[in-house]
């Protein structure tokens, strides 16, 4: 089944061009890893799943993205963004309590019953495996947190509102090896409910983790294929090249 | 380079000490003359009666009052608009040519002389629409002289915020205006709060904008409506030095230290709010 499928893609940052033709498709319930340099585009793509582009006044694109077959320009933001999360490089904490971190979605979608809304906060909380860790002090201010534990209860916020898809763009960027592990057990669990497009700048991350990887390269998408065929056999020698690490 | 660094650091040093006492003395010496002076007259009965004896003795209570009133209203009026204002050039309003000179107008409002707004007041207010020489126009007045200071630190205070606040509340699937609603204005609010403080400051010190739009020059009673003229502290004072002969050094001091007492406490709770809000922030 095909989730997302984007189509002859063209988009630009005021005279930049950060994505050029791009055309590809992301099945459900995979891990796509998606890998290239800097400013190879890999945030500008991510950014075309949930709309997130379009924020910025100087955008402007050609082409179509479109979620189980709906041009998403057609879908309003806010519900393409329930069912699209994203898990940002940083661990982004609300100045918020941790309970309050994973109740905001819920709340900022109407949710008012206490007790659904704290169900779901340890629902999403024991997802994203770190309940344990904080079920004593949800009452705290998130930013107490170690940054590992801040980024899985910023992928526990994300859960808790139904999300389809969860976008992550270099969640692990920013985390020492032993949170790296967890972060990433985590994504390997989720993926049997949801479908993830993980970008990173780890080539070895890409291949642990995902089910197929996309090769980006100044904004062009250079290749596409199952991550083991990718990292043995890459048709192309500019892959080849970036995963045994000459470049970027 | 100097030959002598350490000389060379002890003349700089030397020389912004200077710089720094030549502000500070003068001020620190009018406070201490205005307590010195005004401080034998302030007691409980110059607070609260009404003036006595052409305003050469009894208390300031209908001045204390009327500032208070214009104060009041002042931020009633001048809080909701500017706030609203700040949000929609900050949040809202596209980045062109319209947007950015608009900011600049409101920045460059600020320094214009309050006796031209005084002036406006008075041909808007008490003449065109009819309030006369009221609470109502003086308060109207000084919120159009305090917005452009409320919007200006309500701007700063919500562009503070980060960005990736509100891009962790959009990509939750939040609204535009929840975003605005339940991140950038919670941790906006000490500096609107603090701004808005600064402007009551402001408002509670002027005497140009009520001089033609509300002050009385003696009005032995507590006005009944905004409808009413007021009597208020920088008027009253700047009456009883120039326009009213033998008034005793003290009243005129005790009226200046009301005053000064009034705009500075202002200040401080300015600076206690920002302080406290500043322990709790968390980014
Ligand atoms: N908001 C923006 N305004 C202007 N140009 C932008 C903006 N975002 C991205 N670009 C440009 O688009 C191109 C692709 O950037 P993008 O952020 O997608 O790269 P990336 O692959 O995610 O890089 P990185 O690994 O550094 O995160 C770059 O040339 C960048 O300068
Ligand atoms: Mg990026």
């Amino acid at each position: 089944m095909v989730k997302f499928s984007v189509e002859a893609l063209d988009i630009w940052f005021g005279k930049t061009q950060a994505l050029k033709h791009v055309t590809m498709s992301v099945r459900e319930k995979e891990i796509l890893s998606v890998i290239g340099p800097s400013n190879s585009g890999k945030t500008s793509f991510l950014r075309m799943l949930n709309r997130f582009n379009e924020e910025n006044p100087e955008f402007r694109m050609s082409g179509v993205v479109s979620m189980d077959g709906r041009d998403v320009r057609k879908i309003d933001r806010e519900t393409l963004r329930r069912k699209i999360g994203m898990v940002f490089a940083l661990p982004l904490p609300l100045p918020l309590s941790i309970f309050d971190n994973v109740a905001y979605g819920p709340r900022m979608h109407g949710e008012r019953d206490n007790r659904r809304v704290a169900q779901i906060v340890e629902r999403s909380l024991k997802q994203a495996f770190i309940w344990d860790e904080v079920k004593d002090r949800l009452h705290e201010s998130a930013f107490k947190l170690s940054g590992g534990q801040q980024q899985r209860l910023c992928i526990g916020r994300t859960l808790a509102v139904g999300p389809e898809v969860i976008l992550f763009d270099e969640p692990c960027s920013g985390l020492d090896p032993i949170s790296t592990a967890k972060v990433e057990e985590t994504m390997m669990i989720l993926k049997k409910d949801y479908t993830i497009i993980l970008v990173t700048n780890n080539v070895k991350q890409a291949a642990r983790v995902g089910d197929r990887t996309a090769f980006f390269l100044s904004g062009e998408l250079v290749e596409l294929d199952a991550t083991d065929k990718m990292f043995t056999a890459p048709s192309d020698k500019r892959t080849d090249d970036y995963i045994r690490g000459k470049f970027g | 380079m100097s030959k002598h660094p350490l000389r060379t650091q002890k003349i700089a040093f030397f020389l912004l000490l200077v710089a720094t006492l030549l502000i500070v003395v003068p001020v620190g010496l009018i406070v201490v003359v205005i307590i010195q002076k005004g401080w034998p007259a302030v007691n409980w009965q110059f607070l609260s009666e009404m003036p006595r004896q052409g305003m050469r003795a009894g208390g300031i209570f209908p001045a204390i009052v009327g500032t208070l009133y214009l104060v009041t209203g002042a931020i009633l009026f001048a809080l909701p608009i500017g706030l609203l204002a700040a949000v929609y050039l900050s949040e809202y309003a596209k980045d062109n040519i319209l947007t950015r000179s608009i900011k600049l107008a409101i920045v460059n409002l600020a320094g214009v002389p309050s006796v031209v707004y005084g002036l406006f007041g008075l041909a808007l207010f008490v003449v065109f629409f009819k309030f006369g020489a009221s609470i109502l126009s003086g308060s109207l007045t000084l919120g159009i002289m305090i917005l452009p200071l409320i919007i200006t630190a309500s701007r700063e205070a919500l562009e503070a915020v980060p960005y990736s606040f509100r891009e962790v509340s959009l990509s939750l699937g939040a609204s535009k205006w929840q975003t605005i609603r339940h991140i950038v204005l919670p941790n906006a609010i000490p500096g609107i709060i603090t701004g808005t403080i600064l402007g009551l400051g402001r408002a509670a010190g002027e005497t140009a904008p009520i001089l033609f739009t509300v002050a009385a020059f003696y009005l032995p009673r507590l006005p009944q409506s905004v409808f009413d003229q007021a009597m208020a502290l920088p008027y009253h004072l700047y009456v009883i030095s120039t326009q009213v002969p033998n008034v005793d050094e003290k009243v005129r001091y005790g009226t200046a230290l009301v005053l000064l007492s009034m705009v500075l406490f202002m200040n401080l709770v300015a600076i206690i709010i920002r302080y406290r809000f500043r322990k709790k922030k968390k980014w």
